[in-house]
């Protein structure tokens, strides 16, 4: 019995392991975002969900005529699936369908890149950038 | 043989003067007896084009269109069919290096290379009487090949 317990001790220590781990890029991500938001804005204290899901769904003006949201391709609920303009189907953007999200530097930053270009007409801000993230990883 | 295949739809794509015209080979027969994969085009096999450019379509096949056409779209992806579509410079070469190196053959002789599939005159006359508005309209996009032609993404256009 207690041998039992000592097992299941340790496989609940393993589990925990590897959820910080797969947890981990994502939370550096975010911790690098937050350092360049705070040099950005000094005023900055903490990302916030509710402005990033507001960022999300808003139309935005300044970007190309037929992409005005981020909701434009990943639809309104996160949860879902989107689709891109030549019909191709996006997987969910909410980090509770699709844990892999947000966990890989290079892709975010390409993809900022064009998405920010494409909707606003200009890159997005590190507290956009993190708002927006950690709106979706609460989804 | 597949190859030996892809490689006279390839010379298909060379036929016509100047124009790129795989129609030719489409023209009559391809629901008759010759083999499933005559009309095989090859598709992307480059792994980086595939992922690069198979992100927000199925990655078109470089056959289809003439260097000079690839060429004007891979020298302006940040406004990319109304999107902004922009990569690193390394890949933007590599990239492009692929699919001019398999690109279909012939140039237009006047005016700016047309940068779509869908306006090339072979495709235009190809879907012309084939598709209905409602069918258009249902698939939301020409560049959704995938909604009608089910093994696009293996280079199969036949349906
Ligand atoms: C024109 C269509 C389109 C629009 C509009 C769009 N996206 Fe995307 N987005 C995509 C596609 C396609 C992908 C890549 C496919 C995937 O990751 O599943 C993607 C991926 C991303 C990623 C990478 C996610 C990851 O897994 O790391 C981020 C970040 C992102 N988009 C942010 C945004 C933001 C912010 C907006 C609004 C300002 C936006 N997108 C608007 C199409 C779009
Ligand atoms: C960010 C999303 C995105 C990426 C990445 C992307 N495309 Fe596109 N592409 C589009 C959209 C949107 C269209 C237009 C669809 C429409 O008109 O309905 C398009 C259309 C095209 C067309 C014309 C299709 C037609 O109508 O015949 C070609 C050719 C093309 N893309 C090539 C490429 C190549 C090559 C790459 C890789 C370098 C690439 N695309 C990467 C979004 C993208
Ligand atoms: C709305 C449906 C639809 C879409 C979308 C579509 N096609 Fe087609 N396509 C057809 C039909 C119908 C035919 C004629 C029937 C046939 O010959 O197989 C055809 C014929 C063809 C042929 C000749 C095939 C043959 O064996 O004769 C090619 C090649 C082709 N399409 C390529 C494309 C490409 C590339 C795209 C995307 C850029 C595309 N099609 C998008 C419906 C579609």
């Amino acid at each position: 019995m207690r041998s039992l317990l000592i097992v299941g001790g340790l496989a609940a220590a393993l589990v925990t392991g590897t959820a910080a781990w797969a947890a981990g890029p994502r939370d550096d991500i975010l911790a690098a975002l937050a350092a360049q938001a705070k040099a950005e804005q000094p005023a900055f204290t903490g990302f916030d969900a509710a402005r990033g899901k507001t960022f999300f769904q808003s139309a935005h003006s300044g970007g190309k005529p037929d992409t005005p949201s981020c909701t434009t391709c990943h639809g309104m609920d996160p949860r879902q699936p989107g689709q891109t303009r030549a019909g191709k189907s996006i997987e969910p953007m909410a980090v509770s369908q699709q844990p892999t999200r947000f966990t890989d530097q290079e892709k975010i930053d390409k993809w900022f890149e064009r998405n920010c270009s494409s909707v606003l007409g200009r890159a997005c801000t590190a507290v956009e950038k993190g708002d927006f993230i950690t709106y979706l990883s609460q989804q | 043989m597949s190859f030996f295949r892809s490689f006279t739809f390839a010379s298909l794509l060379m036929a016509g003067t100047g124009l790129l015209f795989p129609a030719a080979s489409f023209a009559g027969d391809h629901h008759g007896s010759r083999g499933d994969d005559d009309d095989r085009v090859p598709p992307v096999t480059d792994p980086l084009t595939r992922q690069e450019c198979g992100a927000c379509h199925m990655p078109f096949p470089a056959a289809l269109m003439p260097a000079a056409s690839w060429q004007a779209v891979m020298g302006d992806l940040s406004n990319h069919f109304g999107e902004d579509a922009s990569l690193p410079p390394a890949k933007v070469t590599a990239i492009t290096d692929y699919l001019t190196r398999n690109a279909g053959r012939g140039s237009l002789s006047t005016g700016a290379p047309l940068t779509r599939i869908s306006e090339q005159g072979w495709w235009v006359r190809e879907h012309r009487n084939e598709v209905s508005p409602r069918q258009w309209e249902q698939v939301g996009s020409k560049a959704n090949c995938k909604a009608c032609h089910k093994g696009a993404e293996q280079g199969d256009f036949e349906r």
